[in-house]
């Protein structure tokens, strides 16, 4: 078959290519390829869909009739192996071949998968896709032990979500806090705190080094020789740009797919978002792999004018999470920690509440907000944007600190007073 | 073909507002369980939250509500598809029973308008008053600081 626009992977960065393309495009042919045999739904929502919480369509990110009603093919269940750059043809596995004007790459992550011995026995799962929790799910039974491998975002979701199934579960993170990556010491303790109280176990500072037991397991092994009963894995060391596709072409690739600012790969007519992508973070003031779903539906809205022939620039984006488990609420974006002398930081806490932000140059390049998280959007925005906050950086973490905190021209423009 | 709709839109006009903070009452009532204002502050729980917020500096003051973006980061930014821009009014609205509470549009909102409910389970947002021609803040605002103009703008056909 032959279509103008070409999109594989129906997720965040496929779905935002799309509706983008269809914005300005209503006929040319559009078709979205999925290995996955399910319309497009949240990733971040799988946890909801194995804590029993939501039901698969109460997961989808968009109604039924998304795919009829933009006038979209969408090929669901077919994997495609392999692209011929030169002839712009797409190689299905079941022998399909769909030949394309315009490409998007928006095949997102796929789990990391460590040397640890065992990994390869009946229990042990990874946790990004719809079809690991219905694994996961299937094999649920009363009065289970879980191992969590990885304390971050994904290892967080998969624990809060079998232990409101009644599952026994007990996370090992390697570093010496969970979510070490989005958060700071303050507010990874304050987690942690969390997670404790409402009775899942936390070890900081070890490995496993082996899942053992004969065909099904038995138990986890840690680096220090301790053992921890189990008879569920879960792997979640986190995700790597999914770049089979892409490998072994002229596409360029560094740690992601590279992508210009506007979502261009190194060649002509292909573009890439999201997970597999690394695309521009002014934080860094370079591109960055940053697997968070804002950006690849941000990435992929950019990609589909750009496919659609509406010349437009990446809004710079940078990492941004926000977390919502156990009843306590944090967002942060950007540095959580502060990199060097060349850094200041600026906290505040009362009570329940905790504000921090990170600052070089007068640039804001980071922010933690706790507790109270209404105003974190104005200083994400601020930081973004690459607006000097020098002047009134006093005002940022206060109770009222809201626009009529900035200079007057700033909130003018932005209200259109 | 682009299809176009009439879009109400609250004008701020910061010259005329006295901090009263009329607005923010009316909102919160309009977007409480009873509507009605005593029952609305003393007795619901959770406490209706108000969509609008007012903000000072020195000598001027002003409302903030959410400005119906024409390229709204809470809805590209939210995870589950339930903030999105209504196709009749293009207003941004959020589906509140598919709303997680994950608070990513919060902290996308540059205007850092947008609140979580009395409960902390799902964002709540400025909804243009869907029942009232006018909007209560605007309704209610003694000096004409929020005013309501009608805008011409290109309704969205494909996001939800
Ligand atoms: C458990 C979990 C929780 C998360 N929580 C959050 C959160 O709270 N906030 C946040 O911002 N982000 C979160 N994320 C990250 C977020 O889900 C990703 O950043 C986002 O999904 C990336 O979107 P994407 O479109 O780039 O790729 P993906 O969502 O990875 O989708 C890519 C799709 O392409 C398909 N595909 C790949 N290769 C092929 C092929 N060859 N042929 C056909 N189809 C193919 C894949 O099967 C997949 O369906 C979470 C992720 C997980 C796993």
């Amino acid at each position: 078959m032959r279509t103008r626009y070409l999109i594989i992977g129906n997720s965040a960065g496929g779905i935002g290519a799309a509706e983008a393309i269809r914005e300005k495009d209503r006929k040319g042919s559009l078709t979205i390829v999925s290995d996955e045999a399910v319309p497009a739904y949240s990733k971040p929502l799988i946890s909801k869909y194995l804590s029993g919480e939501r039901t698969i369509e109460n997961i989808l990110y968009r109604p039924a009739e998304f795919y009829e009603r933009n006038n979209i093919t969408f090929l669901s269940g077919e994997k495609i192996t392999r692209l011929e750059i030169g002839s712009k043809t797409a190689h299905c596995e079941d022998g399909k071949l769909i030949q394309w004007e315009k490409l998007l790459l928006a095949t997102g992550g796929k789990p990391i998968i460590p040397g640890i011995k065992g990994l390869d026995k009946e229990g042990v799962f990874t946790f990004t896709s719809l079809g690991d929790v219905m694994a996961i799910n299937k094999s649920l039974t009363r009065g289970q032990k879980a191992v969590i491998i990885g304390g971050g975002l994904i290892g967080v979701s998969a624990s809060e979500a079998l232990f409101k199934r009644g599952v026994d579960v007990t996370v090992v993170e390697m570093k010496d806090r969970v979510l070490n990556t989005i958060l700071d010491e303050h507010t990874s303790f304050l987690a942690e705190k969390a997670f404790r109280k409402a009775g899942i176990k936390v070890i900081t500072g070890h490995t496993v080094v082996e899942v053992s037991g004969d065909d099904s397991i038995t138990e986890a092994i840690l680096d220090d020789g301790a053992t921890i009963p189990c008879d569920l894995v879960i792997v979640a060391i986190g995700v790597l740009p999914q770049l089979v596709l892409a490998s072994n072409t002229e596409i360029k690739i560094n740690r992601g797919v590279v992508v210009d600012r506007y979502m261009s790969t190194t060649c002509l007519n292909i573009y890439a978002c999201g997970d597999v992508s690394e695309s521009y973070d002014p934080v860094y003031d370079e591109n960055r792999v940053i697997p968070v779903w804002p950006n690849a539906y941000m990435g992929g809205r950019v990609a589909g004018f750009n496919m659609a022939g509406v010349r437009t620039e990446y809004p710079a984006s940078t990492s941004l999470n926000s977390l919502n488990y156990f009843g306590i609420d944090i967002v942060s974006a950007g540095l959580v920690t502060s990199p060097g002398e060349d850094y200041e930081v600026i906290t505040r806490q009362e009570n329940d509440m905790y504000k921090k932000v990170i600052l070089k140059n007068g640039l804001i390049s980071g922010l933690i907000f706790a507790g109270a998280i209404e105003q974190s959007g104005i200083l994400f925005d601020l930081m973004k944007n690459k607006v000097p906050v020098e002047e009134f950086k006093q005002a940022l973490l206060s109770d009222d600190f809201g626009l009529a905190s900035l200079p007057q021209k700033l909130w003018k423009e932005k209200l259109q007073t | 073909m682009p299809v176009y709709t009439e879009m109400k839109k609250i004008q701020i006009n910061e010259d005329f507002c006295v901090n009263c903070g009329l607005c923010k009452v009316y909102c919160t009532v309009e977007h409480s369980q009873t509507k009605d204002i005593i029952k609305a502050f003393k007795r619901e729980n959770p406490a209706p939250v108000p969509r609008v917020r007012t903000e000072s500096n020195g000598d001027i003051s002003f409302a903030v509500l959410c400005q119906h973006c024409a390229e709204p980061w809470c809805v590209y930014s939210c995870l589950t598809g339930a903030m999105h821009k209504d196709l009749e009014s293009n207003a941004v609205v959020v589906d509140e029973d598919k709303c997680v509470g994950c608070w990513t549009c919060i902290i996308s909102c540059p205007y850092g308008i947008l609140t979580r409910d009395g409960d902390h389970r799902h964002v709540v947002k400025c909804d243009l008053c869907p029942d009232r021609e006018i909007p209560a803040c605007v309704d209610n605002c003694p000096n004409e600081a929020l005013t309501l103009v009608m805008d011409i703008e290109e309704v969205c056909q494909t996001v939800i």
